[in-house]
């Protein structure tokens, strides 16, 4: 079968929308030039008015796609860098997402927002280097966070075709995973449903986009001595909360590996839908980056708050 | 000229009747009147076609009466009901009609402009001929997505008129403390024809838009109009009570005396204006009538309507 890379599936998903559907458009920075790789060759393939360069106006220009959202378009925003969600998290959370709500339902807002490269992208230190999908769980955004190639085309297919707004982060360090795809099976991946990536009896990892295979490497470390089922949740918000009490209720046991800040974060609330939900046999068990964290620099100090394997490893082996 | 006045009218006694309903608790949270601005929104509005859209404010009564609609389901809205226009879920500062395209009135004072020139810009993706005016206050030329906004909008000669209600104050500054430099010039930085207007005389800023909505269907792009005016009323409802001092009595006078009824009004003859009237009470009656019999909304629908579909 062939290889599908993550970055080359967010290419062929958008592709595959913009052919399909002439209400879709994206627009973005940089974006015809393709300076992050996922927009490579839409421009001349769909020209400039279905691929749209922006100047840096992002709290314009992700209103600009509410606007013709509300007129039946189908914009795609591509954020080259996850801090922007903060200078247009007003423009999203407060405007985009508000509106279905605030007109009594009488319009939509099919905006999907990606972010390829969200997280640390090594040495691109404070200001381009954070991962804030649980801000927008917490508002209420749909929000997907997809681990693997044929999750993130399937996922943003969907996203694209959905009516309300969604956010999708595409990390940084999932944008080179690569599988064996037939393409002819690449399929929407519906909202709000999880997937047990490796089955297992002794303990749930949960984990999420690029953690995922961090997750799945430990598994098969501890395998012959700790039984490690890993559930992916892939979208943050709706969460399939069915689909994480059922792995956790076989288990009993729990650890949360997440790429947010401690508190508040997306494991926090992984730790609470189980906590109201089941049984545990053990303490929970969170590994994510340290309250409050700001990424440093250096590449030891970027390293040394990010959630990785050695963490989760040793969580595990005191959990058994 | 009897239209213009009808809709002047319509919107300083629609806003005079929610003051009330504002006072009796009818209307719960207050409003930010319209009153001594009418004439923006009826000049404006009169010169745009069906098939164009706007977006309006905090301060948005005016726009949404004058671009046609029901009234009774307006002052629902405020009220709370479901048969409001947004069914009870947006209230005085969101109320939307989208089958009349309004697309709805925003309480970040900034945020509309860009939202218009979005749908705009897609109108014309989609082979339309729309218009958007977009309305905003002298306080939005401070918000930086709206400057953003002019800035896409020339640049991609997006038909969208913008109307700046400079009425003297944000909240309670003053302009000459806000605003460095002028604010047409800021539009003209961009490239924008920006033109000042007497806002309170309603066939003025008939006339100005008109020639601004022809500009923007031939394809010449967006037009800026400063229309001039003043607020008779409080910033909101809630000043009512805690008397802020921010404008002098003399002020106050001064400002009232331009009254875009009263000018519109001295148009029509004394029977003409008499029969308008009388019409507009007997309209404000049966939509008052109407509001108050309407149902409230069922508190275990509180979040209906907050996705698309179920999630």
């Amino acid at each position: 079968m062939p290889k599908l890379s993550y970055l080359k599936a967010l290419n062929r998903a958008l592709s595959d929308e913009l052919e399909r559907d002439s209400a879709v458009f994206v627009l973005g920075e940089d974006i015809r030039a393709a300076a992050s790789n996922v927009t490579a060759g839409l421009h001349a393939r769909f020209g400039d008015d279905r691929v749209l360069d922006t100047p840096l106006s992002e709290q314009a220009f992700t209103n600009f796609a509410t606007g013709a959202a509300l007129m039946g378009m189908r914009p795609v925003i591509e954020f080259q860098i996850p801090s922007l969600l903060f200078l247009v998290f007003e423009q999203i959370a407060n405007q985009a997402h508000k509106f279905s709500l605030m007109t009594g339902g009488q319009c939509k807002v099919p905006v999907t927002y990606v972010v390829p490269g969200s997280g640390s992208r090594t040495g691109w230190a404070g200001q381009h280097s954070d991962h804030p999908y649980s801000l927008f769980a917490h508002v209420g955004v749909k929000t997907v966070v997809p681990a693997t190639p044929a999750d993130a085309y399937g996922l943003l297919v969907t996203a694209i075709r959905d009516d309300d707004p969604v956010v999708f982060f595409a990390p940084a360090p999932a944008l080179g995973v690569r599988e064996d795809v037939d393409f002819a099976a690449l399929a929407p991946v519906p909202l709000g449903v999880g997937r047990v990536a490796r089955a297992g009896d002794d303990v749930t990892v949960v984990a999420l986009g690029h953690l995922l295979h961090d997750a799945l490497a430990v598994a098969d470390e501890l395998a012959g001595r700790i039984s490690v089922e890993v559930f992916d949740p892939r979208t943050v918000y709706p969460l399939d909360v069915a689909g994480l009490v059922a792995s956790v209720q076989k288990t009993g046991r729990l650890v949360v590996i997440d790429d947010s800040n401690r508190t508040s974060g997306f494991a926090a609330e992984v730790l609470a839908v189980v906590a109201e939900n089941c049984t545990l046999t053990a303490p929970p068990h969170r590994v994510t980056r340290p309250n409050g964290a700001v990424l440093p620099f250096a590449l030891a100090l970027d390293r040394a708050v990010q959630p990785g394997r050695d963490q989760l490893l040793a969580a595990l082996l005191e959990m058994s | 000229m009897t239209d213009l006045y009808r809709t002047v009218r319509l919107i300083r006694r629609f806003e005079e009747r929610a003051i009330e309903f504002v006072r009796s608790g009818e209307i719960v949270g207050g409003i930010h009147p319209y009153v001594g601005q009418e004439g923006i929104a009826a000049g404006v509005c009169a010169a745009l076609g069906p098939d164009d859209v706007i977006t309006s404010t905090h301060r948005g009564h005016g726009h949404v009466l004058a671009r046609g609609a029901n009234p009774a389901r307006m002052l629902a809205e405020l009220m709370g009901r479901e048969s409001g226009l947004n069914k009870g879920r947006g209230g005085s500062m969101h109320a939307a009609d989208f089958s009349l395209g309004i697309l709805g009135a925003n309480a970040i004072v900034g945020a509309a402009g860009s939202i218009a020139t979005g749908a705009a810009w897609a109108a014309r993706q989609q082979g339309r001929d729309t218009v958007a005016a977009t309305f905003f206050g002298d306080g939005a030329m401070n918000e930086g997505m709206l400057l953003e906004a002019f800035n896409l909008a020339a640049l991609w000669q997006v038909p969208v008129v913008f109307v700046c209600e400079n009425n003297g104050y944000a909240t309670t500054m003053p302009v000459a403390s806000a605003i460095a430099g002028s604010i047409t010039d800021r539009a003209r930085a961009f490239g924008i024809p920006a033109f000042t207007v007497d806002g309170q005389d309603p066939e003025k800023v008939l006339e100005a838009t008109s020639t601004a909505v022809a500009r923007a269907r031939a394809g010449k792009g967006p037009t800026f109009l400063e229309c001039v005016t003043y607020r008779f009323d409080a910033h909101h409802t809630f000043e009512h009570r805690t008397r802020l001092s921010y404008r002098s009595t003399e002020e106050i006078t001064t400002g009232r005396s331009r009254c875009p009824v009263e000018i519109q009004g001295a148009r029509l003859t004394a029977a003409d204006r008499a029969a308008v009237d009388a019409e507009v009470e007997s309209l404000l009656e049966a939509a008052a009538g109407i509001a108050l019999g309407s149902a409230h909304p069922d508190p275990a629908a509180a979040l209906s309507y907050l996705y698309a579909g179920e999630i």
